[in-house]
């Protein structure tokens, strides 16, 4: 009795212990440090710079250019799309726009945050952000939700004064993400990220030979598998909980000691 | 001893393999990289308007050697650099003999700083602005080899050679299906200058800058010589058919292709039962057009059926309209089944503006993978598994329930053994 106990009380602080760090350890392809962020930026989708979630991307430019970046996002979670442009000292009112598209470069809505901004005459900078919807696992192909895979970020000016163009400017761009977990999961996966080229790209690790992609971000760099959810946590501890339920169940029959009844002896 | 010397021999032997292993891909690599080099042609306005003196109080052409200085050193190694002059020779003021004027200062190749650097001292702003023939000209240096092409113009003034409209020039370029970018530089322009300039850029995907100091000059400029040396996936030019009968059959890959106004592009691509079919499309408005555009990919079976279609719509300002769609075909339980054949469609709604040509058609932009759906089923929830405090507080009331059936049914047992 006493090491069924013991052992339930052991599963359950495993089950415990394992349950958020394992849900919080769902892979994402981000996170390193800031330390060799870009410092330039793409202008068209096939030449985006690629950046990590979490990495501060810099990049010089004019008034007037496409900017565009690509970042990683994996199933379950919610990306936000940070920018700021820093104008030059003398402008007209200017609207700069942060736009985002998936792998398959269908423009991705955003839930909230500016990603519109008119800056007044002479400001000296303009911040936007895009807060996207949560990556799922897996969608109708009739929907346009959010695969994991590659996200492309475009920013430009997209109402100026003909005076402003080519002006120079600095655009600082961040994103992160924050894992919304089971909360929004949904059943099934992909059989490969969304990233654009990966048919080729597998074609070509096999003749082992290097060459440029539209996107490296690749599919064995810890893309969630599919099969992963925090499902099994929860019902790991539901199960575990349920056999300590079911041992406390069994000892209140029992009561404390031997049962009166029960003659000595036996 | 023996042993000895033919351990040494096995040894000589394996590393002259070795080397000769080595030796071999090593060179076809090199022939390779040559073949992919990144090249960039420089383009100089050395016209007699670069006289002026108003770039942090030196002259323009001053500003643009002292740049021409600073990226020549620091120009990537792999990058093949050449520089072209316009206006450079010809004093005169016969306008035929003016806009005939551009000479390749310096060839297109591995670069050789010092004789770059003495070839551009010699530099002394002269004459006419022809910029449509020099791009015409400099998008013939660059002509070979399989790597990006870039041109970066830099001008101070408008092109004083029409009829020939460098604008149109530069379309008529990008519709070669080089890959040739052109990024523009205007040297304290003028609205026409600065409207011709950005032009020229955005027909051809490029960049415009307005440069009013020496150092925004050559850091742009390092920037831009920087940015042909970072590899990119050259696309494949294909030609789409009015109908899918017609169409050219893609496999997996990046392809461009020109689409006119109005007009419809259909490509087809073989689909096996357990792939997924990934295509995405994007036209880019290299003109001016009207505010208001769309795009339209569709995927259709032989028969006209439609599968799935992607769509955007935009207004304002834009380089690109894209948009894209996936489509799983289900896994056959017959190995032998055939792939199917699904047509692709394209249209866009951009219309030209008022006066601007119709002809080439728009840059068209196409990627299409074929990968492997999912196998089997990943669906979590099949292995019965669920989520949620209503589950954990379900489980534990059925565990003690159990507990509590057991411990009664066994008590319950033990009192009717001991009875008996």
């Amino acid at each position: 009795m006493r090491i069924t106990r013991a052992l339930g009380a052991a599963l359950l602080a495993l089950g415990l212990a394992a349950g958020p760090a394992a849900a919080d350890s769902s892979p994402s392809p981000g996170a390193s440090a800031d330390g060799d962020a870009p410092t330039q930026a793409g202008t068209s989708f096939r030449t985006a710079t690629e950046i990590e979630q979490g990495q501060r991307a810099t990049a010089s430019g004019s008034t007037g250019d496409y900017l565009y970046w690509s970042f990683p996002a994996d199933t379950g979670q919610r990306p936000t799309v940070k920018a700021t442009v820093k104008l030059p000292a003398t402008h007209g009112a200017e609207t700069w726009q942060l736009d985002v598209y998936d792998g398959l470069r269908r423009r991705q809505a955003c839930q909230y945050g500016a990603q519109t901004r008119t800056a007044a005459q002479g400001a000296a900078s303009v911040e936007l952000a895009c807060v996207m919807r949560t990556v799922r696992g897996w969608s109708e192909p009739w929907a346009d939700d959010p695969l994991p895979g590659t996200y492309y970020v475009r920013l430009t000016v997209v109402d100026l004064g003909a005076a402003d163009l080519g002006q120079p400017v600095r655009a600082e761009v961040r994103v992160d993400a924050k894992d919304i977990g089971g909360a929004e999961a949904v059943d099934g996966s992909l059989g490969k990220p969304l990233v654009p080229g990966i048919a080729a790209k597998s074609a070509r690790d096999e003749d082992g030979s290097k060459d440029a992609v539209l996107s490296s971000f690749g599919q064995d760099d810890g893309w969630s598998s599919g099969w992963w959810s925090d499902r099994w946590v929860w019902t790991g501890i539901g199960g575990v909980l349920a056999a300590l339920a079911g041992i406390g169940g069994y000892a209140l029959t029992r009561g404390s000691g031997r049962p009166s009844r029960v003659p000595p002896n036996v | 001893m023996i042993r000895r010397q033919r351990l040494a021999a096995g040894v000589g032997a394996l590393l002259a393999a070795l080397t000769a292993g080595l030796a071999c891909p090593a060179g076809a690599v090199a022939d390779e990289t040559e073949q992919a080099a990144p090249k960039v042609e420089l383009v100089l306005d050395v016209s007699g308007s670069m006289r002026a003196r108003d770039i942090d109080g030196g002259t323009r052409m001053a500003a643009a050697k002292q740049a021409f200085n600073e990226v020549l050193d620091a120009t990537p190694e792999e990058v093949q650099l050449g520089i072209r002059t316009l206006g450079a020779n010809y004093r005169g003021n016969d306008r035929k003999e003016g806009c005939k004027d551009t000479e390749l200062l310096y060839p297109v190749g591995p670069l050789n700083r010092t004789d770059a650097k003495t070839a551009v001292a010699t530099l002394a702003p002269t004459g006419w602005t022809p910029i449509g023939p020099a791009l015409l000209k400099a998008a013939d240096d660059l002509d070979g080899g399989s790597g990006t092409r870039r041109i970066v113009l830099i001008s101070d003034g408008e092109d004083t050679c029409q009829p020939l409209d460098p604008c149109e020039v530069a379309r008529e370029i990008a519709a070669k299906g080089i890959g040739l970018t052109i990024d523009t530089l205007g040297l304290v322009p003028d609205a026409k200058t600065r409207d011709q300039l950005s032009c020229i850029a955005d027909a051809t995907g490029g960049t415009y800058t307005d440069v009013r100091h020496k150092d925004e000059l050559s850091d742009r400029v390092g920037q831009l010589v920087e940015r042909a040396a970072d590899p990119v996936v050259t696309p494949v030019a294909t030609e789409g058919a009015d109908r899918c009968e017609k169409a050219p059959a893609l496999t997996s890959g990046l392809y461009t292709d020109r689409v006119e106004f109005g007009q419809q592009r259909w490509y087809k691509v073989d689909v096996k039962p357990g792939q997924e079919l990934r295509a995405s499309v994007s036209v880019a408005d290299d003109r001016a057009v009207n505010p208001n555009y769309g795009v339209l990919l569709r995927a259709v079976t032989v028969h006209g059926r439609e599968i799935v279609r992607g769509e955007a719509a935009g207004t304002g300002r834009t380089d690109v309209i894209s948009t894209g769609l996936r489509y799983p075909k289900r896994d056959s339980d017959d190995d032998e089944a055939p792939a199917e054949t699904v047509c692709l469609q394209v249209t866009s709604s951009f219309s030209a503006a008022a006066g601007v040509k119709t002809t080439p058609g728009l840059p068209l932009e196409l990627t299409v993978d074929v990968v492997d759906g999912p196998s089997g089923h990943h669906d979590v929830a099949a292995f019965g598994l669920g989520r949620g405090w209503w589950l954990l507080g379900l489980l534990v009331l059925i565990g003690f329930l159990a507990g509590l059936l057991w411990g009664w049914l066994s008590r319950w047992r033990v009192a009717v053994w001991r009875t008996n």
